[in-house]
């Protein structure tokens, strides 16, 4: 799960991280009020959307040469003119894809003089299985192109889960950065921070990128994201409350409601497949026979009627699925219960296009039977292989 | 022969109680009459749980692991405790230093795996998964949830990140008439108790094991670490025929792909990189996931009129 820059800054805060002071706001005739909370005379005023690349983002509906979804502003006034012209507005940038993401809540933050941007972030190193700090002067940049060009600049720090950070990693780190004076105590208090915030909010990314040294010699969290490990938010009550759900496409919060794992793509041919693995596979063999999948959709290992049912009808309700097909490996899934489903969701919301069915494993023959029997317009498929060629070939007849 | 686990494996379940693991466990017994020893509960030692099949077994609870290795002499335990609790099930394994532990649970938070990998360092465990299938070895012994339908007693070895690829796998072999010495599901988690190598070294030690199907998926460099290893152990003359699978060439860079851990993220975890280690290490990769049993067929053909 995903949450905005001021959410991330703010659960930083809390364990005593140094983070400008700033004021989120929801329309523009806020601007002028969450203005006058900060210092000045410099502040900056931020797009909040779950994607990077917001700096260098255009907006759709502005001119080419207009700012981008980071502004600073040298005046009160112009805070309020920057908020008049992004919220409401799509914000394109390199990661949001051509759609772009509407702004509809920005950050007001008191600015900074700047005097070294360097990259933090901890994640989960799953080579050691624990904690690491990945850091490098190169801040400000995307890391990845830090990575290719010069790796030789970036330190990745893994964390004994059984020591925390000790002084002697800090250090490290310190070096690493080239942190002297007051940055450098600043560090030495703010990496344990960091590390105990991750671990105890079961974060699964935390990137600040950048970290800032600023003119004054004092560390700074300039920009903060954070996602958390889905399947720990059943303990964090208070980061669940932080979900933005018109961040989400709508198809997956209905997915999460049934506990499916849903994930929207561009092609035209809906796939429903237990287990996360063929579900991928599905994908890849639809492609290989010259389709697109139109999404990802594993129904689980112990799924009910009213769950197939359920996802079976989120794939017909994307416009652009032209053709489904439904591959079952059954272990735990019986065959049986994927036909009842399947049958109840198409006697409920009709089926305009073309089906494949493959079932295999517990309960194959039952499972067949019902779908026979049933009436139904479906083309049965015996394996994997025949399965995604007849998909694609009946989607392609009908366009 | 086979690896893991045999006829002679004696396995106790945490979680038995519950709806998964009585269920499984009904399976269990059926399957070649593996020996499914004991179950555990915290607060239900000293009471029986009784199968809802006819005639089938009664098996003693106890309130401990420590307390149901020492009352059964169990070398193995299956955790199906659902994922709040399943972490500390693990350890608790750990610390009754019951050899293999295989974990079934899916969703368990990364940061509990994080722990138990601590935990697992010189301890005398060995962890499968979590949110793994579990091990099946044809005829003799099942440990989890695979369909024992599906298997027939053979020479492949497959290892797999994927329960239902798994299947595939064996599912396949079995159709063209090669059987499996035994299925491995090492569970799509990031951080895990077994990773690839661990099974590999196994596979090639084992000599009824003739060939190797290796499935793998997007998401971090297990399978680049693999293939890398595989050919420091052909440059020492042990090597076995193998064909490759990865799932995940058309995921979208970004995006969590149902399991935690199949997610290409930072540029990294791709499946062209992973598809190349793996041909660069001598595997054959299968284009189609419908094909891993035919083209294990046509390697060894190749490699019998090569001989």
């Amino acid at each position: 799960m995903n949450i905005h820059e001021y959410q991330a800054k703010a659960v930083l805060k809390e364990y005593g991280a140094p983070v400008a002071e700033g004021v989120a706001i929801f329309s523009a005739d806020e601007a002028k009020a969450a203005a006058d909370k900060l210092p000045g005379p410099l502040w900056v005023v931020k797009s909040q959307i779950h994607a990077g690349g917001r700096g260098k983002g255009k907006f759709k509906e502005l001119g080419p040469d207009a700012k981008g979804g980071v502004r600073l502003a040298f005046s009160k006034d112009e805070v309020e003119s920057h908020a008049n012209e992004m919220l409401g507005n799509t914000l394109v940038t390199a990661q949001t894809g051509d759609a772009g993401k509407v702004v509809n809540r920005l950050y007001i933050e008191d600015g900074a003089d700047i005097d070294r941007e360097l990259y933090l972030s901890l994640l989960v190193d799953r080579t050691c299985g624990q904690v690491a700090f990945v850091a490098s002067t190169e801040g400000g940049m995307d890391i990845e192109e830090v990575a290719h060009a010069t790796p030789e600049k970036i330190l990745t720090l893994p964390i004994n889960p059984l020591e925390g950070v000790t002084e002697e990693k800090a250090s490290a780190l310190c070096d690493t950065l080239k942190l002297e004076g007051e940055a450098r105590a600043d560090g030495m208090k703010l990496f344990p921070i960091l590390y105990k915030a991750f671990v105890e909010k079961d974060m699964a990314l935390l990137e600040i990128n950048p970290l800032i040294v600023m003119e004054n010699g004092r560390l700074r969290v300039l920009d903060a994201k954070v996602s958390f490990d889905g399947n720990a938010l059943f303990r964090h009550e208070d980061i669940v409350a932080l979900r933005d759900k018109t961040e989400e496409d709508e198809k997956e919060i209905e997915a999460s409601k049934h506990d499916l794992a849903y994930v929207a793509l561009d092609g035209n041919i809906g796939c429903m497949v237990n287990g996360a693995g063929l579900a991928m596979a599905t994908m890849d063999i639809i492609k290989l026979y010259g389709a697109e999948p139109a999404n990802f959709l594993d129904v689980g290992g112990g799924a009910t009627k009213e769950k197939v049912t359920s996802a079976f009808k989120i794939i017909t309700s994307d416009p652009n699925v032209q053709g489904i097909l439904v591959n079952i490996f059954g272990g735990i899934m019986r065959c049986d219960v994927i036909a009842e489903g399947v049958l109840a969701a198409v006697k409920e919301v009709g089926l305009q296009v073309p089906l494949v069915v493959r079932l295999e494993g517990t309960n194959v023959e039952l499972g067949k039977q019902i779908i026979n029997e049933s009436g139904m317009n479906v083309i049965p498929a015996d394996d994997l292989d025949d399965a995604a060629q007849k998909i694609v070939a009946a989607v392609k007849e009908v366009a | 022969m086979s690896i893991l686990v045999d006829k002679d494996t004696k396995v106790i379940v945490q979680g038995l109680t519950g709806k998964t693991g009585t269920f499984h466990t009904e399976q269990a017994l059926a399957y070649y009459g593996t020996k499914m020893v004991a179950g555990v509960h915290p607060k239900k030692g000293g009471e029986t749980w009784s199968s809802g099949i006819e005639g089938a077994a009664e098996l003693p609870i106890y309130a401990s692991v420590k307390e149901a290795k020492e009352a059964t002499g169990a070398n193995a335990s299956v955790v199906y405790v659902p994922p709040a609790g399943a972490a500390a099930a693990i350890i608790e394994a750990i610390d009754a230093e019951i050899p293999f532990i295989v974990c079934i649970t899916e969703g368990i938070p990364v940061a509990d795996m994080v722990k138990v990998k601590a935990r697992l360092e010189n301890s005398n465990s060995r962890l499968l998964g979590p949110n793994c299938p579990g091990v099946l070895t044809p005829e003799e012994c099942k440990i989890g949830i695979m369909p024992g339908s599906i298997f027939k007693k053979g020479n492949v070895g497959i290892v797999s990140r994927s329960g239902t690829l798994t299947y595939e796998a064996v599912f396949q072999t079995t159709q063209e008439g090669l059987g499996q010495t035994t299925a491995v599901g090492i569970g799509g988690d990031p951080v895990k108790g077994t990773e690839f190598i661990d099974m590999l070294d196994l596979f090639l030690d084992d000599p009824e094991t003739e060939s190797i199907i290796m499935i793998g998926e997007i998401g971090g460099s297990a399978e680049e670490e693999a293939s890398e290893w595989l050919k420091e152990q052909a440059a020492k003359g042990r090597k076995k025929p193998m064909v490759g699978f990865i799932a995940g060439r058309t995921a979208p860079p970004g995006r969590t792909m149902g399991h935690a851990g199949a997610v290409i993220s930072g540029g990294k975890g791709g499946a062209e990189d992973k598809i190349a280690a793996m041909e660069d290490a001598g595997i054959r990769v299968s284009p189609s996931p419908a094909k891993l049993g035919k083209t294990l067929v046509a390697l060894l053909e190749e490699l019998k009129q090569g001989a």
